[in-house]
């Protein structure tokens, strides 16, 4: 069963939604103790990295999240928070996975926010199994995080390349919505609930 | 690459889709869940609603059509109608809606979108502007296109991303209705006056002019109503079509 991080950032009904399409339950973590009730854990998140993060850190759930040793998926801001910092609101994140979360710069000739549906670049990975390179997802965002060939497990290309999902052992984050994404992002939603312990 | 966006719009009045809408194999036209539903079928990338409803109950009503759309749709959407304050985008926010538009409640309180862009963040909010002609001058239009102001367009446009606006909805009222094809030239002064998405809407007819929008401006998604609800342009033809022409699009 899938455990949703509920720490007040933003609107989890489409989230819910599709988990439920899917056929898969759900619970809310609201206290450290909710953690042991679930075999998978999803970080949502949009809006303001770093009001996101204050948030979370207001749950008192940080400590316990880096521990996890489940599987755990952060959705846009919710991945951005794996990450050690965001430019946005200059914000020191959880530092689970080393990378820096930027803004989008306006000098590429792109606009912001990235908005729409994205082709993606998938390496071998069971998040993106039975998912066609090159798909496309959709992303609403106008900060990144940094491509990087160590963590990243699919490489979007918007002015320049960028982290489209990452993962560091347990964790793993996508930066599009799967929950958005059509048929596609349904599939990853339910790989995730998939991975192994 | 990011492709562009094909968006159906519905007009819903009292939670239901109105303006004759004629599908093969629709088993209530009226349905917004069902419309939705075969829009994301056909590879619709994006649904706009658009609220008519003038009664009281509105929002009660919105909020529930809302969340049916969500439950149901695995695409994006935007709600967009009557919007005037913090709460009730925070309702539609809660109910599934991915972004909201606004449009006269801004003109009249440009404050509306900074203070919604801080909330929600600016992917959350959608300033819709109509346009028409007056003089050989594009000048903002209020109430559905009722009333004209003195503010020039291309200034409001400007002034509306400033305050925090994620994207422009631009309708050519001289345009609407038409079928002749969307307004290029504005459109294409407006995407390189603005460094945030624009929506072409108001005058599409046949593919050629999807065509159109998308090689001789810099608009990122176009949007229709007509010509989506009485099929005469089927969405994957319309894809395909603008594929061959090497405008990327998802297939």
């Amino acid at each position: 069963m899938i455990g949703i991080v509920n720490y007040g950032a933003g609107n989890i009904f489409s989230l819910e939604s599709a988990l439920s399409r899917i056929g898969l339950s759900y619970g809310m973590i609201n206290t450290v103790e909710d953690f042991d009730l679930y075999s998978h854990i999803i970080i949502p998140g949009v809006g303001h990295a770093g009001a996101a993060m204050e948030k979370l850190n207001n749950t008192g759930l940080v400590e316990a999240i880096r521990q996890l040793k489940k599987p755990v998926l952060g959705i846009c801001v919710g991945m951005q928070l794996l990450t050690s910092h965001s430019e946005e609101g200059d914000a020191r994140l959880t530092d689970i996975v080393p990378l820096e979360t930027k803004l989008f710069d306006r000098n590429l000739g792109i606009k912001v926010p990235h908005m729409g549906w994205n082709n993606i670049e998938i390496k071998n990975n069971l998040l993106f199994e039975g998912v066609e390179n090159q798909t496309q997802f959709y992303f609403v965002h106008s900060y990144f995080i940094e491509y990087n060939a160590i963590f990243e497990i699919a490489t979007a290309d918007y002015g320049l390349p960028f982290s489209a999902a990452i993962q560091k052992d347990n964790f793993y984050g996508v930066q599009f919505h799967p929950e958005k994404s059509g048929a596609a992002g349904e599939r990853l939603l339910m790989n995730f609930s998939n991975l192994k312990q | 690459m990011l492709s562009k966006r094909i968006i159906p719009c519905l007009d819903v009045k009292d939670g239901r889709t109105v303006k004759g809408v004629n599908f093969v194999d629709l088993k209530d036209a009226g349905d917004p869940v069902e419309l939705a539903w075969q829009y994301a079928q056909q590879g619709a990338d994006e649904l706009v609603f658009l609220d008519i409803t003038a009664t009281n109950e509105r929002r009660k009503t919105m909020i529930e059509m809302v969340k049916s759309v969500a439950r149901q749709l695995n695409i994006p959407f935007t709600i967009g109608g009557g919007i005037t304050a913090i709460a009730d985008a925070e309702a539609l926010l809660n109910a599934g809606a991915d972004k909201i538009s606004i449009n006269s409640a801004a003109v009249k309180n440009p404050q509306l979108i900074a203070d919604l862009a801080k909330v929600f963040g600016v992917q959350f909010v959608v300033v819709a502007v109509d346009t028409k002609l007056i003089a050989g001058r594009n000048m903002v239009h209020l109430n559905g296109g009722r009333l004209t102001t003195e503010i020039e367009t291309e200034h409001w446009i400007k002034q509306a991303e400033e305050y925090g606006a994620g994207e422009i909805l631009l309708t050519s009222m001289d345009h609407d209705g038409t079928k002749q094809g969307f307004d290029c030239n504005l459109l294409d002064k407006i995407s390189k006056l603005i460094n945030i998405p624009v929506i072409a809407s108001g005058g599409a007819g046949k593919i050629e002019h999807f065509t159109e929008v998308f090689s001789t401006t810099g608009v990122d998604a176009a949007l229709a109503a007509s010509v989506f609800h009485f099929g005469e342009i089927p969405i994957p033809i319309l894809k395909n079509e603008l594929n061959k022409h090497n405008i990327p699009v998802r297939l």
